[in-house]
């Protein structure tokens, strides 16, 4: 019995060091980002413990390109998209959970195809859109093919249909029409679920990269992620110091909020996913 | 997911016949906007892949002209197109087993009492609030031959320096393990939220009969896992096909198209050679793919609702 305690604690202990060994790999890249950042470009591959810090590598790389107005660009991107994917899909849930109309059932079925096949993989044929639509290289061409999303479509209508009946009832019963019940019974009841869309959605569209790089192709309208890789991909070479300042002045605003409300993001993402 | 006639609705709109028509109009009417982007840009281009496949592209003045099945001829003898469907074959078939696996062994250490948890949540899932873009290039210093971070490491134990990225070898190694890394930590979020859920009473029911931890694991907790094992699978699988940010980044697709995954040689086709009707060819194997999967998951769905 002895024995067996012993090599179960053995076992734990060996558990633990695995997992922290596998945290420790997974945190490297960012903390080796970290390091390049801030310090000189000769200590980016020299690791010593007096190197000198510096901030320099955050304003060479913030001088080097148009940053301030991929910062921009992203964020009318990213607030475009939510904005619009909240109304479109509060508005296509409501309709699938609260009302009978013929179609109903081959239209859901239509829109969860959309969880398959994503605009991700249509680019040849939405860039084509695009160009006839007379809208390549605007910021609303990068957002409008993600408008519509499943996603969101499916999420809230999961959460509106656990709504219970009798609120929405005695709302009408007090002369709301449908558009007053959907905003005052609905929308309020659903608020951690549209939290939870929103970081989600807000995460997926700002690192969001393919579409973006072949629907732009002018400083104006480039998004953070495109803006970053033409500059580390053309302008420096290899100095990895500019680079990982870049690359951590792009993700800072995600990864600041993450820390901040860690858990608030983990539960959202969790919500997101149980369905 | 089944439609049952819902009992309030069915007597108020018969109580009120006149009710009728405004719930279709009204249904229809909120639906309206949605469905315009839908049919614009998913129903419409994929209707359009298959159509232009079966045309040329078109150059200057020359309009597109049916081929038949000229495209798909090409295809077939195109050894890029084979290398691509068989790296991202290859590249799925590594990436997803390996994601799982991390993120189940993820979930469950930070589940329980282990040292450090709150460290241990933050490193696994920092990855997946990170560009995909921006980590490439951060990987792309790891991988870096002479200075880079690996063969610094490897150094230590007088193993000599290596082109990661520029070996036939060890590219696609490099960025299927980069797609783990990134991907582990989001996965592991489902698996925690499902063992959250999970009744303690299983475990301490389990320790009285002097059941291990691994057989725990292995009968109780890892079958009742099940339905979001399903889900992570999916969504691994979409994602071993709609990501390629970190090729971009990382090799262009190569050494000689050893990275080309199918979506990246899509691109390349469509927007690098400008060769659209073939890119559509292309495109139709992905969504043929795609759709397969799909069928597969409303299948396994349909079972799955049976036995809850």
């Amino acid at each position: 019995m002895s024995v067996l305690q012993i090599s179960g604690r053995g076992h734990a202990m060996l558990e633990t060091a695995g997992a922290w060994l596998l945290a420790l790999i997974w945190i490297l890249p960012l903390a080796y980002a970290l390091w390049a950042a801030i310090h000189p470009s000769a200590y980016s591959a020299h690791f010593v413990l007096n190197a000198p810090l510096t901030l320099e590598n955050f304003a060479r790389a913030w001088n080097a390109a148009p940053f301030a107005r991929y910062f921009l660009n992203t964020f009318l991107l990213v607030t475009m998209i939510l904005a619009a994917q909240l109304v479109l899909c509060t508005f296509a849930a409501y309709a699938f959970a609260r009302f009978t109309f013929t179609g109903r059932d081959i239209a859901f079925i239509l829109v969860l195809l959309q969880l398959m096949i994503m605009p991700d993989v249509l680019i040849v044929e939405n860039y084509r859109t695009m160009s006839a639509l007379g809208i390549v290289d605007t910021i609303p061409a990068i957002g409008l093919p993600y408008m519509a999303s499943a996603f969101g479509i499916f999420l809230l209508r999961q959460t509106f249909k656990s709504v219970p009946r009798e609120l929405d009832e005695a709302a009408r019963v007090e002369g709301a029409g449908p558009l007053t019940v959907l905003l005052k019974v609905y929308v309020p009841l659903a608020k951690p679920v549209y939290i939870a869309y929103g970081l989600v959605s807000v995460s997926y569209h700002w690192n969001n990269f393919l579409w973006p790089l072949i629907v732009t192709n002018s400083v104006g309208t480039r998004p953070l992620t495109v803006g970053l890789q033409i500059f580390a991909s053309t302008d420096q070479g290899i100095d990895w110091s500019v680079i990982t300042a870049a690359t951590l002045m792009t993700s800072a605003p995600l990864l600041v909020a993450f820390l901040l409300f860690q858990r608030q993001f983990v539960q959202s993402f969790m919500r997101a996913g149980i369905r | 997911m089944t439609h049952r006639p819902e009992p309030a609705a069915a007597m108020s709109a018969a109580a009120v016949p006149r009710l009728r028509l405004p719930a279709q109009v009204h249904g229809w009417l909120l639906l309206l906007p949605a469905a315009v982007l839908l049919v614009t840009f998913t129903y419409y281009p994929t209707v359009a892949t298959i159509i232009d496949s079966f045309f040329s592209t078109p150059k200057g003045r020359r309009a597109a002209v049916f081929v038949g099945a000229d495209n798909y001829q090409a295809m077939l003898g195109d050894p890029v197109f084979w290398r691509a469907l068989g790296n991202n074959i290859v590249y799925a078939a590594s990436v997803i087993p390996l994601t799982i696996a991390l993120s189940l062994a993820m979930a469950v250490w930070v589940n329980g009492k282990i040292a450090g948890r709150p460290f241990l949540r933050l490193s696994f899932f920092t990855p997946t609030v990170l560009p995909m873009i921006a980590v490439a290039n951060i990987w792309l210093f790891f991988y870096a031959p002479g200075y880079g971070l690996l063969d610094q490491m490897l150094g230590v134990f007088g193993i000599p320096t290596h082109n990661w990225l520029g070996d036939q070898s060890t590219a696609l190694i490099c960025l299927i393990a980069v797609a783990v890394w990134k991907d582990a930590g989001f996965f592991m979020i489902f698996y925690l939220a499902a063992l959250q859920q999970m009744s303690p009473q299983l475990a301490e029911a389990a320790s009285i009969e002097g059941a291990g931890r691994w057989y725990f694991f292995r009968r109780v907790t890892f079958p009742l896992l099940m339905p979001t094992t399903l889900f992570v699978l999916i969504n691994a699988i979409i994602n071993s096909f709609r990501l390629i940010d970190h090729i971009v980044v990382m090799t262009q697709g190569g050494p000689d198209n050893t990275t080309a995954l199918l979506l990246f040689y899509i691109y390349e086709v469509g927007f690098k050679f400008w060769d659209t009707a073939y890119a559509a060819t292309l495109t139709v194997v992905l969504l043929a793919l795609l759709a397969l999967l799909a069928l597969g998951q409303f299948l396994i769905l349909d079972r799955r609702i049976h036995y809850q």
